[in-house]
């Protein structure tokens, strides 16, 4: 049985991530966005999972959301109250989410998952610091190079040159 | 725990038809990266969910590597809204047809 923290989150989340995708104006869906993200994070919590919610924090609220933020404050203004949408699209796309919900839920619900539970301790982050040393460091490295090389990527696609050149003439 | 697997798994089926919707409907491309957005979490949250009632390390250690990975998915992304814009003065996925080739 779900305790009251756990619907809370439920609502907090679920609730902002309609509101992130149907909000009027970008700026509030975005900050309803960092709600659906910041709802994650406490479920990690509930989950005894300290490590990944403070990382998901940090990452997706501290940075990404911000960083959403800002990319939205650089569209025009008309653009960021104008909702482009097509009506009967809406109407499919609801059906379309409605059949997912339910089919998934009910494979979910028919399975075998609603008897598994557990009263063992959680696991210590400890021992996610010394799995990354010691079996996925490869992986580790892999990924700092991944994160370098689009963080690059995003740097030189993002460039106006013609910016420069102005500044220069000027 | 009180709170039960399935009730995890609920709640990540549930931001999954979310975010299957807002890329269906939606034709905004920052809309859409929302919607991205909200998938990678569900996911997480299964991952680390599944983690949590099997016991073990693994869950927490992948959703780890997905959120930095997602990370450099949102950089690029926006930075490819900020090139998009900048061509097509929109941010309407309608309008960049051309890039179909």
């Amino acid at each position: 049985m779900a305790d009251a923290a756990f619907l809370a989150l439920t609502v907090i989340t679920i609730g902002s991530a309609i509101a992130a995708l149907e909000m009027r104006s970008l700026i509030y869906g975005s900050i309803a966005l960092m709600g659906t993200l910041g709802g994650i994070a406490g479920f990690f919590f509930l989950l005894d999972a300290p490590f990944v919610a403070l990382f998901q924090l940090a990452v997706y609220v501290g940075s990404i959301a911000v960083l959403i933020l800002f990319t939205v404050m650089l569209v025009k203004r008309e653009l960021i109250f104008k909702k482009i949408e097509d009506r009967r699209r809406k109407f499919a796309g609801i059906g379309l989410m409605l059949i997912i919900m339910v089919s998934l839920g009910a494979v979910f619900l028919d399975s075998g998952i609603k008897t598994i539970t557990t009263d063992e301790p959680p696991v210590d982050f400890r021992d996610i610091g010394t799995d990354f040393v010691i079996y996925y460091w490869p992986a580790l490295i892999l990924m700092g190079l991944i994160l370098a090389g689009s963080v690059t990527g995003a740097l030189i696609l993002a460039r106006r040159e013609d910016v420069e050149n102005d500044q220069r003439v000027s | 725990m009180t709170n039960e697997l399935v009730d995890f798994t609920l709640v990540s089926v549930a931001l999954l038809a979310i975010g299957i919707y807002g890329l269906a409907v939606k034709r905004n491309f920052i809309r859409m990266l929302f919607a991205v957005e909200i998938i990678i979490n569900a996911a997480n949250l299964n991952l680390v969910a599944f983690g949590r009632f099997l016991p073990h390390a693994g869950g927490q250690t992948l959703a780890l590597f997905s959120i930095a990975i997602a990370a450099a998915e949102v950089a690029v992304g926006l930075s490819l809204i900020i090139v998009a814009y900048r061509m097509y003065q929109n941010v309407d996925i309608a309008d960049f047809r051309s890039l179909k080739g």
